[in-house]
């Protein structure tokens, strides 16, 4: 059977492509991104449509690539009743994220500075691979991380609690069950509180560059020119081990429950049994570690700025996840209906209807981030109602990957991408010189390309786009 | 002369087929695989070892037991490895697997060990044992 375009920038996987589909796929990409969507990918998203109470379509978002389990990009629904939750939906890095510090400095005053600012920043927030923080974590502090999430971090001192209304679910997500969280994940996760990591992850100094919706962006409170800073990293060892251990568990769920899956990774255990609710509990743990976790680095991020620019005021923008399951309330068919919404590298875009949206962006829509490779811009966008028809409010997360890790190696050096980005004019700091090359921006979609698709469609409507002046890298 | 691994293209991640006459040294194979794709091996001197013990029901379950111990070692010993042996034993009337291993390596030396991705986490996507004429294990790695 073959994908079948159903409109503009809108594929459809029919029910059959594979065995076992019990709802169409649907890939929301242009016709020149089409090309770039992988036949692995395509198999990923009917895949996740064999799965038990899924609702409506498997999605992919525009930045959709071969991922593990659902691929990167992915989203789906499952109903309360006869579904499923799987980490499959999740991945490894529980609540990676974006946050978005906007600042009242222009460029031009920051510009002469950047270096001194990026050295600092470096400095001041420690990253790289298994890097530990400078906060040493009790264990008692660590199981508040995991029950309160940001509200335990402003507590503790870091950041405000006006915060807090700026974080997708006020950054601590109800649910969460510390018992369900092994040793293993306890002892990678306490000494990296307060971390970045490496990989794709990143602190990076920004220019507004460009204001496509003033409205919009005043509300938000960006302007032409304007600095701000990007923070993207996630819940860490803590992250990766609970979904490690609970992945066992469910293999064996698997079984128990006699599932048929296409894709080991695809593990999951029908709503309300024992193991569903142990992995949720200890998901929920650990997307309040990851917004912990944004909200110290942010904290120590404005302590810089402050040392630099006394009285800079860092107000926080907005804070997503784009690795996470979260129950929330959807028209089905009519009627509204508790639903488990499984976003793997795809971000929440609801518009003005939903109450979830912060109180000072009433009437908008929150704040979608969308994240550029290293290098390139990054954008702002507005959730639009149409989402939640086409996608259950769901956007793209960054521009997805076009070339692998190991062609990327083969193609460039790291200080090749380095030279590059200074010929650029961006400043760029790492702990890891040579995992600069499998991030070069060439590996990467082009942002514009994805955020048309996003834009053009309705889910979300373009508000601003952001340049990087300085990145700091794992 | 058999190659003890190789790495496929795979766009996000790492994928890589390890070999070994015996599934023992499928495994070794396995993890210098793994660590192979954060650091060359060249780079880690063997100093210090570490001993891992680990049962399970299956072949397949060990294994991944096995190579998510490696990554859950590197972070909370922030060491490196270059070293991998390991003994494989099965549990009397089919009731499992057990495995005993010894992994060389040293302390992480940011000064010193050149990183070229860091593996998160091993995933079970098309996570794969089979027996021919030689072992054979296929893995992605989350990086």
């Amino acid at each position: 059977m073959e994908i079948e375009k159903i409109d503009d920038n809108i594929y459809e996987v029919p029910v059959g492509y594979r065995p076992g589909m019990r709802v169409p796929g649907r890939i929301f990409v242009s016709a020149a991104l089409r090309e770039m969507v992988e036949p692995g990918t395509v198999d990923q998203v009917a895949n996740v449509a064999t799965l038990p109470g899924i609702v409506g379509h498997s999605m992919a978002m525009p930045d959709a690539h071969l991922g593990y389990g659902f691929p990167i990009g992915g989203v789906a629904a499952f109903r309360e009743q006869g579904g499923i939750i799987s980490p499959g939906g999740v991945g490894f890095d529980i609540n990676c994220g974006v946050r978005l510090l906007r600042s009242d400095l222009e460029a031009d005053a920051v510009q002469p500075l950047i270096n001194t600012l990026l050295d600092a920043l470096f400095q001041a927030v420690p990253s790289g691979l298994g890097s530990t923080g400078r906060l040493h974590a009790t264990d008692q502090q660590l199981t508040e991380s995991f029950l309160r999430g940001a509200e335990w971090a402003v507590g503790e001192g870091y950041g405000v609690e006006a915060d807090l209304d700026f974080c997708e679910e006020n950054g601590s997500m109800p649910g969460a069950d510390p018992s369900q969280v092994g040793v293993k994940a306890r002892k990678r996760g306490r000494p990296q509180l307060g971390t970045l990591g490496s990989g794709n992850h990143f602190l990076e100094i920004q220019r507004v560059e460009e204001i496509y919706n003033p409205e919009i962006a005043k509300r938000f409170g960006l302007f032409k020119g304007q600095i701000t800073v990007m923070i993207h990293c996630g819940s860490r060892g803590a992250g990766h081990q609970i979904c490690t251990d609970h992945l066992d568990v469910l293999s064996k769920a698997v079984r128990k429950y006699n599932i048929d899956i296409p894709d080991k990774q695809l593990a999951c255990a029908p709503l309300g049994t024992p193991e569903a609710d142990h992995y949720f509990g200890a998901m929920v743990c650990a997307a309040n570690y990851a917004w912990a976790n944004r909200h110290i680095i942010a904290h120590w991020t404005r302590e810089v700025f402050d040392r630099y620019f006394p009285g800079s005021q860092l107000q926080l923008l907005y804070d997503v996840a784009h690795n996470v399951a979260k129950i929330e309330e959807h028209r089905v068919e009519g009627k509204k209906e508790r639903l488990y919404v499984h976003r793997k590298g795809a971000t929440r875009a609801f518009g003005p209807s939903r109450t979830e949206i912060p109180a000072a962006y009433e009437g908008l829509g929150q704040p979608v981030l969308i994240p550029g490779s290293m290098g390139t811009a990054s954008y702002v966008l507005c959730g639009q109602d149409k989402a939640l028809d086409l996608t259950f409010g769901s956007a793209c997360h960054g521009s997805g990957r076009v070339m692998s890790r190991s062609q990327a190696l083969r193609q460039f050096t790291g200080k090749e991408v380095k030279a590059a980005l200074n010929r650029d004019g961006i400043a760029v700091r790492s702990t890891s010189p040579g995992m600069l090359a499998e991030e070069a921006p060439q590996v990467y979609k082009p942002s514009g390309d994805v955020v048309d698709v996003v834009h053009n469609l309705g889910i979300a409507t373009r508000v601003a786009r952001l340049v990087p002046l300085g990145v700091s890298k794992g | 002369m058999m190659i003890p691994f190789e790495y496929l293209e795979h766009t996000a991640d790492v994928k890589f087929r390890a070999y070994g006459t015996t599934p023992d040294q499928m495994l070794s194979n396995a993890a210098a695989a793994l660590f192979g794709a954060m650091i060359s091996p060249g780079q880690v001197k063997v100093e210090e070892s570490w001993q891992v013990e680990l049962e399970a029901e299956d072949l397949e379950d060990l294994a991944y037991q096995w190579l998510s111990e490696i990554v859950f070692l590197f972070e909370t010993e922030s060491a490196v490895f270059s070293r991998f042996q390991v003994a494989l034993e099965e549990i009397e009337d089919g009731k499992g697997w057990k495995l005993w291993a010894e992994i060389g390596g040293e302390r992480m030396d940011p000064e010193r060990h050149s990183f070229l991705a860091e593996v998160k986490a091993v995933t079970r996507h098309k996570f794969a044992i089979k027996k021919n004429e030689r072992w054979c294990i296929q893995v992605v790695l989350d990086v």
